[in-house]
């Protein structure tokens, strides 16, 4: 009853090509980003329930807008124009290490721009390994994302102009700082991370449904009868592995700067190419909304299964706990692609269509 | 001379390197050539077969079974594990699958990986377990021809005797016999084949059995030579640039593109690896990959695909 | 009825309506061993309906697809708007303003129908990432213009209630009105039909006939079409050409055709 479009018509069409077309979404997400801008910060500096303490800000919702975020842009690539990568950790630490490297080197470039820069540099890097996909397709390409996950890793580790000749290897953030002032809160990370994640959402979102968009899709449906209408597969292509970069290594640059502090080439290994293709599968091939699903979904996981039993009484070792995972999250991806392709996004989707009709059952 | 036996000694470990990953590769090839199906989860497979064989192993010599009676009996527990897994991956995953696109059949085996990981473990254990079902010392071969002779390891020589065997069977499989044919027809089309009353259910079992068995023969070369680990799932990974040179649907092309990257690994280590840094062998194999899709999008003994409208 | 669409325009300047717009020589185009187009020539002409018939396996969506530039013929020349060339390629087919519709309909299934016919519309939006990204400026005033022209398009196609359907789920007819829909979205001077009635009821070829009827004759739009069901090829085409194994036994208007023995024979099964 509550969820109902009737009355609302549409009488451009600027309004209804809108991102949320219908008035209670509006609503919905217009509340949704008050509090997460808004009201989040105020419960915090009140201390008020799980908001007063840092581990919600450091161990949830950063991680999980900066995952996210890195799902966006690899759901681009892989949901929006059906190329396969299992290479995007690489490109999260092309993104942190590019990053590192311009704060490093030119101490004046204010952090937002190091970070733009850094996301720039795996711009760049994705479209020359994304050359590739214009002649290799599907788990061919799979394969040749490998080389990419791979020869990132060595180059990381082995060529220690990156890491500034550190001699364990791992490094240091640099100071965290906006227009001058030191963010050193978790609360201001967190606004830092949510601004970042926010603008770079929207701009995402725009584009899947503008031209470039439509070309993604077309190539990925099927890319011979695109190029009829006039679709050049060179350009989709490497625009989508180009703009997905970005986003990606935007993300690594946050999640090394933002998240962890320090680092090591290692956590941008395969298992966080991985993960990113998980939450790209399980909330949604093709979806947005489905990116911040999948990325809540996997951040969530390993914690509750670690909480449930020790709430329970039981005692779970670390190792049990990932073995868990692994297997939850691997059935779900089997369920998921046999029952719902789409992903929790889809899912999110017939719970509103559901919504629209109750109390009626059809 | 020295540096030639040296090159030699190189060029022979490689190749026989090369060969532990074919034997990874042709369970990935059998599947393929039988059902179309990349079957991601080869590399979990074999650590399965492995931890199920190693463990049910020294459970049995700790209860004082006599070694070859261990042995055997092991190989039919870990046998009939990989049965198991077979069944239920056709069953829940294959199955209900059937007539979608390829590439949503990856990806399940994709998930299929961490579940059989994560169940292995958590079933047999997490930790390194020795296995020694081959001879592992050094034999130094040639002896007449270099000073000292050239260094080769038995077990790698093993292993090379094994692949070819293998490669001899599965040829003949798919080539001469009724279920082979059979399998090559629901590797083109899965519903043609049902249409003509191929029952794809009971071939796909007994496709991802005998896959299952190729990763137990694998497992078991491996984990002579490396111990029985999460780590080899890893190395499997490997197996993949094997498969793109040797291509997807190729028995003999899975040797030859073990042997490629095998020799191509250790060489390029050895001779490039000095220049730019060392552990080179982490990506050479991918990026040589690479390469040769970029010339031969199939591979090179693969079939090339055509698209119409 | 109008559908609001500017007539094309001829960016040769100087093919007259009547005059030849593409004409194939001497075409051989063979797979292997096997020869699917053997020696074939004929012409299309400005502003006809020309109609490609013969049995099955003739070689007709062939001969579309070596138009097209999806197939490269071994011999033989395409001349298109006067000039003359070995073999096409897809690309610059959409550039010059052929369009194509597919047997096996050939749309974009995860997207929508209104999404599909606006991908049509490729060539004729231009704006930036930058602007695309923030959906303001010239992106955003070319979204709406182009969709403007795409709803018109829809009106004609009378697909006005499943314009957000996701295509894969309509039905096969439905799905062929969507893909001459985002054929039409590019404006073409030539329109190739491979089989537009296949599949279809008495009502849906009716609808179909019509669309044909009205886009050749209110838009001025050239069209090449195979099809099988003689009485559509009969009514609404000019002239027809007839393959059989790769050959052209027969080239005339539909009368001249339909007393052609050879034709007869051919539809008939009597061997040669």
């Amino acid at each position: 009853m509550l969820y109902r479009e009737n009355g609302q018509y549409k009488t451009s069409y600027a309004a209804d090509a809108a991102i949320f077309p219908i008035r209670q979404d509006k609503i919905a997400i217009g509340l949704l980003l008050l509090f997460a801008f808004a009201g989040v910060p105020l419960l915090a500096i009140m201390g008020a329930g799980p908001f007063g303490h840092d581990y919600i800000f450091k161990a949830l919702l950063i991680p999980f807008l900066i995952l996210a975020l890195a799902a966006i842009g690899l759901n681009i690539l892989v949901g929006y124009c059906g190329q396969i990568s299992l290479g995007a950790g690489a490109f999260m630490a092309v993104g942190a290490y590019s990053a590192y490297n311009f704060a490093l080197r030119i101490p004046e470039l204010p952090l937002v721009i190091s970070i733009l820069l850094g996301g720039g540099v795996a711009a760049l890097v994705g479209i020359v390994f994304g050359i590739p996909s214009l002649r290799i397709k599907g788990l061919y390409l799979a394969v040749a994302t490998l080389a990419a996950q791979f020869f990132f890793d060595w180059l990381f580790l082995r060529v220690k102009w990156f890491t500034n000749y550190t001699p364990s290897g791992s490094v240091n953030s640099p100071n965290l700082e906006f227009f001058g002032r030191a963010l050193e809160s978790p609360t201001e990370r967190y606004l830092l991370t949510l601004s970042f994640v926010t603008v770079l959402a929207l701009l995402a979102k725009n584009l899947t449904r503008s031209m470039v968009g439509r070309q993604w899709m077309a190539i990925r449906d099927m890319d011979i009868a695109a190029e009829i209408i006039g679709i050049r597969p060179l350009y989709a292509k490497l625009t989508a592995f180009a703009i997905s970069s970005f986003i990606v290594g935007v993300a690594g640059a946050l999640w090394a700067f933002v998240h962890l502090g320090s680092w090591e080439p290692l956590t941008f290994n395969i298992d966080r190419s991985f993960q990113l293709l998980f939450m790209v599968i399980i909330g949604g091939l093709g979806s947005i909304m489905g990116s911040f699903l999948g990325a809540a979904f996997i951040l969530i996981l390993p914690i509750m299964l670690d909480q449930l039993p020790r709430a329970l009484g039981l005692h779970v070792s670390v190792e049990t706990v990932s073995h868990l995972v692994s297997i939850i999250t691997g059935t779900l991806i089997c369920y998921l692609l046999i029952v719902e392709p789409r992903g929790f996004a889809r899912l999110w989707g017939l719970v509103k269509e559901k919504m629209r009709l109750w109390p009626y059952p059809y | 001379m020295a540096s030639l036996g040296n090159f030699i000694e190189v060029l022979s470990g490689g190749l026989l390197a090369g060969v532990l990953y074919s034997l990874v590769a042709l369970g990935f090839v059998l599947i393929f050539k039988a059902s179309g199906v990349f079957n991601f989860a080869q590399g979990s497979m074999v650590l399965l077969a492995g931890l199920a064989l190693v463990r049910s192993l020294d459970f049995l010599l700790a209860n004082s079974m006599p070694f070859a009676v261990a042995v055997v009996s092991a190989l039919l527990f870990a046998s009939l594990v990989m049965a198991f897994t077979a069944w239920v991956m056709e069953r829940f995953v294959l199955g209900p699958l059937v007539n979608q696109d390829s590439l949503i059949l990856f990806m399940s085996t994709i998930g299929a990986t961490f579940i059989i990981e994560g169940a292995a473990q958590l079933a047999f254990g997490s930790d390194v377990y020795p296995l020694k079902l081959y001879p592992t010392d050094a034999w130094f071969a040639l002896q007449s021809l270099f000073p000292g002779g050239v260094l080769v390891n038995k077990l790698d020589v093993w292993g090379g005797l094994i692949a070819a065997f293998l490669v001899a069977g599965l040829a003949i499989f798919f080539q001469r016999t009724k279920t082979g044919r059979a399998l090559r027809a629901v590797a083109d089309d899965h519903a043609a084949a049902q249409s003509v009353g191929i029952p794809i259910s009971w071939i796909w079992f007994v496709v991802w059995l005998v896959a299952g068995l190729v990763a137990l023969v694998a497992a078991t070369v491996w984990g002579t030579k490396l111990g029985v680990q999460f780590s080899i799932t890893f190395l499997a990974l490997k197996a993949l640039p094997v498969l793109i040179i040797g291509g997807l649907t190729s028995v003999p092309g899975a040797i030859v593109g073990g042997l490629i990257v095998g020799a191509g690994e250790k060489l390029a280590e050895a001779y490039l690896g000095p220049l730019i840094g060392g552990g080179i062998e982490y990506w050479f194999a991918f990026v040589l990959a690479l390469a040769v899709l970029l010339v031969r999008p199939q591979g090179v003994f693969g079939e090339r695909i055509i698209e119409r409208i | 009825m109008r559908t609001g669409v500017d007539k094309p325009n001829d960016t040769s300047g100087t093919i007259a309506p009547g005059e030849v717009l593409l004409a194939v020589e001497h075409v051989v185009l063979s797979f292997g061993g096997v020869k699917a187009i053997r020696d074939v020539s004929f012409d299309i002409r400005k502003g006809e309906v020309r109609a490609i018939i013969g049995p099955n396996g003739a070689g007709k969506t062939s001969m579309l697809n070596v138009i097209n530039g999806f197939y490269h013929p071994q011999t033989g020349t395409i001349t298109y708007k006067g000039d003359p060339r070995q073999r096409m390629r897809p690309y610059i087919a959409a550039t010059q303003g052929i369009a194509r519709t597919f047997q096996n309909v050939a749309l974009f299934k995860g997207m929508s129908t209104l999404d599909n016919i606006m991908a049509g519309r490729t060539l004729k939006m231009s704006n930036s990432l930058f602007s695309q990204a923030f959906y303001w400026g010239s992106a955003l005033k070319q979204e709406i213009e182009h969709r403007e022209v795409v709803e018109k398009i829809i009106d004609f196609l009378e697909i006005q209630a499943i314009r957000k359907t996701p295509v894969g789920k309509l039905p096969y007819g439905l799905q062929k009105r969507v893909e001459l829909g985002r054929a039409l979205a590019t404006e073409p001077e030539l329109l190739l039909l491979d089989e537009p009635m296949a599949g279809m009821n008495l009502e849906e070829k009716q609808d179909m006939s019509r669309f044909i009827i009205d886009i050749n004759q209110q838009l001025g739009t050239t069209m090449a079409l195979i099809e099988h069901d003689m009485g559509v090829v009969m009514d609404l085409s000019d002239r027809v050409a007839v393959l059989e194994y790769g050959q052209l036994i027969a080239d005339g208007t539909p009368d001249e055709v339909q007393k052609n023995q050879r034709v007869i024979d051919a539809y008939l099964g009597v061997s040669h």
